[in-house]
């Protein structure tokens, strides 16, 4: 049977820390080694910074949902916003040279390295959400 | 406790800013920002960091150190970085930016450079 810790925080800033920290909690009671915590925890940071600022824009009306689990495939992070949602598609390389000097969109890049799956999904009634898993080596 | 703590010396007309503690979203980019700020409107504009103290940025704080590098080529300056951490290093080549910032292990290596 899997784990499953989920936490419903506020649009604030501070639920970045609030759930990096319980990610690394959650990783570590689970066994897993520093290397594997650290890239859950940046997985972890920036999916909630990005729910935060680009999704729920800081509205104190809108909460996000952030769920870990351990599976067979590994440890999974679910992040729920409450936003417009976007199509990542559309989201600029900030590697291509003409956004090298760019000051932020880095952040599904890192998702995207330091994880081993990462898809978004627009719930039906509202909001995106994106799922990360990073397998068991 | 704050996230990062900023301490400045100065080595001839270099700057050098130690950096401890968190470059992340929220204070610790703030922290970085203000510092750089600061030093430009001092006439400061030789700027080394040290980033052997931070043991933790993220994409927001990635975004500051670019923010800073361009403040500061803006101004006629240059900004350099030293002491990188094996993380720092690997998230800066991730997103290319090593072929962007000038990096150094040594300090005096560092310092040389900008004459």
């Amino acid at each position: 049977m899997s784990k499953i810790i989920e936490l419903t925080l506020p649009s604030r800033i501070e639920s970045v820390d609030e759930s990096a920290l319980l990610a690394e909690k959650v990783a570590r009671d689970w066994g897993y080694a520093d290397e594997f915590i650290s890239s859950i925890d940046l997985a972890v940071r920036e999916s909630v910074a990005n729910a935060v600022k680009h999704g729920n824009k800081f509205d104190d009306d809108k909460h996000v949902e952030v769920a870990f689990a351990e599976t067979s495939s590994g440890f999974e992070i679910k992040v729920r916003d409450f936003g417009e949602g976007f199509q990542v598609e559309e989201i600029p390389d900030p590697t291509n040279p003409e956004n090298l000097l760019k000051v932020t969109g880095r952040g599904i890049l890192f998702m995207r390295s330091f994880m081993d799956e990462v898809e978004w999904e627009n719930n039906a009634d509202g909001g995106m959400t994106v799922k990360m898993v990073k397998h068991k080596t | 406790m704050a996230d990062i703590n900023i301490s400045e010396r100065q080595a001839g007309d270099v700057t050098i800013l130690d950096l401890d503690g968190k470059v992340t979203i929220g204070e610790g980019s703030v922290a970085l920002r203000s510092a750089i700020r600061r030093l430009l409107g001092e006439g400061k504009n030789k700027i080394l960091l040290n980033l052997g103290g931070v043991g933790y940025i993220d994409s927001s704080g990635i975004g500051e150190l670019v923010s800073s590098f361009t403040a500061v080529n803006k101004e006629g300056g240059t900004l350099k970085l030293l002491n990188l951490t094996q993380k720092i290093q690997d998230l800066l080549a991730i997103t290319k930016l090593l072929t962007v910032f000038d990096v150094f292990d040594s300090e005096a290596d560092a310092l040389s450079s900008f004459n």
